[in-house]
């Protein structure tokens, strides 16, 4: 028996989940896919007093889309929305990304929002969150608010979320037309956490990009934005921009070291990626 | 302790855990199925795969608490009641897809899951739907070579995993 022992709670209903939370604060802890909290508990680097597993709650949101936007409740699996977003073009960065996150199997079970609430740094959720401006909505007892993920992420699994709050739902805004994404990360094996990983996203209205999102993750306590770099890509698209900005990604950002990786290997890798991810997405572009 | 109840390999079963027994415990220990292999306990390795509700899970990582009600399938489930072997074990056999065999369960689990989904696929996306599932002996070779050889068989029409 690996983990330390713990209660475990399977609550029917929204209300009864808020209510455990609100009476065991900080000994609580949510469990969805459980695919990081498990081997945490394994090898207890987590001690809960209480799991609320929230996989028997009725009338959850699930993965809903309108005209307006992506909503991701808090039991759809990795896995469900790569489906999801391999199917439609306006989410190519969710598709990219969620490719890289762990192994199938560890996709069948973890959820994005468990994701997002973990708030691990070198993550692929926080980025393609933070770089699509995805709003994280969550829920106590005392009523539901609305955080943007620029505001949500704070430092090393450290978030907005109060301990009484669930996360019942991420929703990204669709993307207006004229945007195209990029993805890449660098990671010692496919699957494992990045060294350093960036999400692009740029807008191209009429030959010339009029808005710019690069977001890194892997390189400091949460994901980051350069706005420097940013702004150096607006207007004509061209090669001597890329490298500008690439340069500039590096600079501007405090960049810290993990384990084998120093901030200097990390600085390098974010001007290999801005190169290599920027490089592809302004190919082809009106003006090429 | 809870009681807790599912149905493992078309069978009915069910036992008392505590809430922290890991679904692989429970398999192996509660209910004597030690085809399933513990590798490295964290998700790393692959080799505690089995079908949770039809797709492959790493059941290290999983509490047996949230597999109550469900449907699991374990390598044991694999074979038909009468011992023929499902053409990916017998793909295993034919092309040697196997050394040591302390991958094997969990290689086979993930090969029927990749099967059922996608029932042509390429040596790449077989790799790529393999890099959850570690082989000591660096087998990966024969192990490729052998699903590759089931999915040829498989068009024939034959079983799926009894899930």
């Amino acid at each position: 028996m690996k983990p330390a022992p713990f209660a475990y709670a399977a609550p029917r209903s929204l209300d009864e989940a808020l209510a455990l939370l609100a009476e065991h604060g900080d000994e609580a802890q949510i469990i969805a896919g459980g695919q990081s909290l498990v081997p945490m508990l394994a090898l207890r680097m987590a001690t809960p007093g209480i799991l609320v597993d929230i996989n028997r709650i009725a009338g959850l949101p699930g993965l809903l889309e309108d005209d307006a936007a992506l909503t991701v409740g808090p039991c759809v699996r990795h896995a469900e929305l790569l489906r999801h977003a391999g199917r439609h073009r306006h989410w190519s960065l969710i598709a990219a990304a969620v490719r890289e996150v762990a192994h199938p199997g560890i996709r069948n079970r973890g959820t994005l929002c468990g994701s997002i609430a973990l708030a691990d740094p070198a993550a692929e959720a926080p980025a393609y969150a933070l770089a699509l401006d995805a709003e994280i909505v969550l829920s106590s007892l005392s009523g539901e608010r609305r955080v943007p993920a620029r505001k949500f992420f704070r430092g090393v699994y450290e978030t907005a979320r109060a301990p009484d709050e669930m996360i019942t739902a991420v929703t990204f805004p669709r993307p207006a037309p004229g945007w195209r994404f990029g993805f890449q990360e660098i990671a010692r094996r496919h699957g494992d956490y990045a060294i350093a990983g960036l999400c692009a996203g740029l807008r191209l209205e009429a030959g010339r990009i009029t808005e710019v999102e690069l977001v890194y993750f892997g390189i400091a306590d949460r994901p980051m934005r350069a706005p420097q770099a940013e702004r150096s890509l607006l207007g004509e698209p061209n090669a001597d921009a890329v490298k500008e900005a690439a340069a500039a990604a590096g600079a501007e950002l405090e960049v810290e070291g993990t384990g084998e990786s120093s901030a200097a290997l990390k600085r390098q890798l974010m001007r290999v990626l801005t190169e290599r991810v920027l490089t592809k997405l302004i190919v082809g572009a009106p003006g090429q | 302790m809870t009681k807790l109840s599912m149905t493992v390999n078309g069978k009915a079963v069910s036992g008392e855990i505590e809430g922290r027994t890991l679904l692989v415990d429970f398999l192996r220990q509660n209910l004597g199925l030690t085809g399933t292999h513990v590798g490295c306990d964290t998700s790393q390795c692959g080799c505690c795969v089995v079908h949770v509700d039809g797709r492959s899970v790493k059941s290290c990582t999983m509490l047996a608490a949230q597999a109550e009600g469900a449907e699991v399938t374990t390598v044991e489930g694999l074979a038909q009641a009468d011992g023929t072997l499902h053409p990916i074990q017998a793909a295993f056999r034919e092309h040697h897809g196997l050394q040591c065999g302390f991958c094997t369960p969990g290689m086979l689990m993930s090969a029927a899951d990749l099967l059922q989904q996608n029932p042509s696929p390429t040596e790449h996306e077989v790799r790529d739907w393999l890099e959850g599932n570690m082989c000591r002996c660096t087998g990966y070779h024969n192990i490729v070579k052998a699903i590759l050889a089931a999915a040829e068989t498989m068009k024939g029409g034959m079983p799926q995993a009894a899930e």
